[in-house]
């Protein structure tokens, strides 16, 4: 039995039930407010205040904001050495780490997509998500201990006379590269999975070998998901601070953003160093979409 | 496709290797947790459960843990309601600037963690939030909102509407079909969605390093101010755990309940 006043709540919810169906623009009004809210004006808002906060400054005697804008930042940026010299380094990196991920990645992407029973292929992709998704500044913390100097990779590597690099560049190329390689192998196992048989058949059966047919067909089938992998290996790369403040003792950009806010407390001039990283990834994602790298996202 | 058999052979031993590459740190994490001796010497001297009963009667770390779950929790909430709600709006209706509203909601994972933290940092201090548990909910909640709305999504695409409209047509309203029909369907979505945003927020520290203020630690906060101070390693070992554990485990889970049929990428 339901009360006159259920029923009464009950007629209501019913007409505007109705009155959504009627109006399906009202419906999407109200799907889209907070989500509009939330992303659209804090997110962006957000975002669009960093790039005015680059155009800020702050007084040297009081180190108060000044809200009078000014290119300064970005002249100092742009023309101090030690800056280029971070700025060109950290790109370096992320190169570097792109390439290894995507040497790496290829062969297991390859048997994943090609030879494994689906058995097999669904555990090592619930294998390879699993580091992916999870345990970022665990597994930079593992590797500092791995690295240091009475540590895992020192003991193994003692009794055939060889040293680890300890905490160096090196150990920094070392642990992105683990870090981000998973974001690598799913991309890529994926736009192998996409290559139809016949394709790779045909090859064969007009003679291609094995290498061949890999430099022939699959590489550059291969290439659009290779691309969209280095999108999250470099851009991964560019931002991350945490692994050359655990593995190293070089400053990268991330490093120097963090110590203009916190060290230095200068706002302004942090924001206007990390847009190196976001433009350098405005042009690369352009680029990448350009070479059809979206369609394999 | 036909392989010469060496070849296969290596393909099989490169992804082996690789998949040792991808666990062998996360093994040893674990082993240094049970770790008898205070350093991390190889190999390691012995075996105990000391430190974990350390870690647990350890103030700082079982805030920093309750900090990280209320946060994962909080950030997971409002998440579950954005994201469900963008996916519903994007799936189910055409309008002006849809593609650019899936392209925002994106944004967050594909910018480099330090541009959107620096980013909140600014606007959080020129609105004169204070900084604590809610500025770091609202950071994480950001990031977390794209794999709730994945999920949501991908199978909102899968489940035919009929249903929807035999429930209508048998008379029920929105609410009815939504409650008898379009939920269950998308309740599975819902959870692993859930469970990645909380996985995702439970480990996070390039953001929350912005957002978190002074006064308040998350678990990986805690062990990024511990690290280096020897005193503190065994407990940094077995707080590494903690987060690990507690954020590998939402995500096998909810690997299992999409069962490899949805995006479990990030994008």
């Amino acid at each position: 039995m339901t009360s006159p006043a259920q029923n009464h709540a009950g007629k209501r919810l019913r007409a505007l039930s109705a009155a959504l169906y009627r109006h399906p623009r009202a419906q999407l009004g109200l799907l889209l407010a907070a989500p509009l809210g939330w992303l659209v004006i804090a997110y962006l808002g957000s975002l669009a205040l960093f790039l005015i906060t680059s155009l800020w400054s702050v007084d040297a005697k009081t180190g108060n904001l000044v809200t009078e804008l000014t290119l300064k930042n970005y002249v100092t940026v742009a023309t101090t050495e030690v800056y280029r010299t971070i700025a060109i380094r950290t790109v370096v990196m992320a190169a570097l780490v792109t390439i290894t991920t995507v040497v790496i990645a290829f062969p297991i992407a390859f048997y994943m997509a090609r030879l494994a029973s689906s058995r097999t292929r669904g555990i090592l992709v619930v294998s390879i998500l699993l580091p992916l998704w999870s345990g970022y500044l665990v597994k930079v913390y593992a590797w500092r201990l791995i690295l240091s100097q009475n540590g895992v990779l020192n003991g193994v590597l003692e009794p055939f006379g060889l040293n680890g690099p300890g905490y160096s560049d090196v150990a920094v190329w070392l642990v992105e590269t683990y870090l981000w390689l998973p974001y690598m192998i799913v991309p890529i196992y994926a736009g192998l999975e996409r290559i139809p048989s016949s394709l790779l058949e045909a090859s064969s059966d007009l003679g291609g070998r094995a290498l061949l047919t890999f430099r022939r067909v699959v590489l550059p089938l291969a290439l659009p998901a290779v691309l969209a992998g280095s999108i999250f290996t470099f851009s991964l790369t560019l931002g991350d601070y945490i692994t050359p403040t655990l593995v190293s003792n070089t400053k990268f950009i991330g490093n120097v953003v963090y110590d203009f806010v916190g060290v230095a407390g200068n706002q302004p001039l942090a924001a206007a160093f990390a847009m190196v990283p976001v433009t350098i990834m405005l042009v690369y994602l352009f680029i990448a979409r350009r070479l059809g790298a979206f369609e394999a996202l | 496709m036909l392989l010469p058999r060496g070849l296969r052979i290596a393909l099989r031993i490169a992804s082996a290797a690789t998949l040792a590459f991808i666990y062998a740190p996360i093994g040893i994490i674990v082993l240094y947790s049970f770790n008898a001796a205070r350093v991390a010497t190889w190999p390691i001297s012995g075996l105990t459960l000391d430190w974990y009963a350390r870690a647990l009667g350890n103030a700082g770390i079982r805030n920093a843990l309750l900090t990280s779950l209320e946060a994962a929790v909080g950030a997971t909430v409002v998440a579950l309601i954005l994201g469900s709600l963008v996916a519903f709006a994007v799936q189910r209706h055409a309008f002006f600037g849809r593609q650019t509203l899936s392209f925002v909601v994106v944004l967050p994972l594909a910018l480099p963690g330090i541009v959107t933290g620096l980013a909140l940092n600014s606007a959080f201090r020129t609105l004169g939030f204070d900084f604590g548990l809610f500025t770091i909910v609202v950071g994480h909640a950001t990031f977390c909102v794209v794999v709730v709305f994945n999920n949501v999504v991908a199978r909102l695409r899968r489940t035919a509407r009929t249903a929807e409209e035999a429930s209508m047509d048998l008379g029920a309203d929105t609410f009815t079909t939504f409650r008898r029909i379009t939920f269950p369907a998308i309740r599975s979505a819902l959870l692993a969605g859930a469970l990645l945003a909380f996985a995702l927020s439970f480990d996070e520290i390039i953001v929350t390093n912005f957002t978190a203020g002074a006064g308040t630690q998350t678990l990986p906060l805690w062990i990024f101010t511990n690290f280096q101070r020897p005193n503190n390693l065994p407990l940094v070992n077995v707080a590494a755990v903690f987060v690990l554990v507690l954020s590998i485990v939402p995500v096998y889970v909810a690997s299992r309940l999409t069962s490899g049929t949805e995006s479990t990428g990030r994008t």
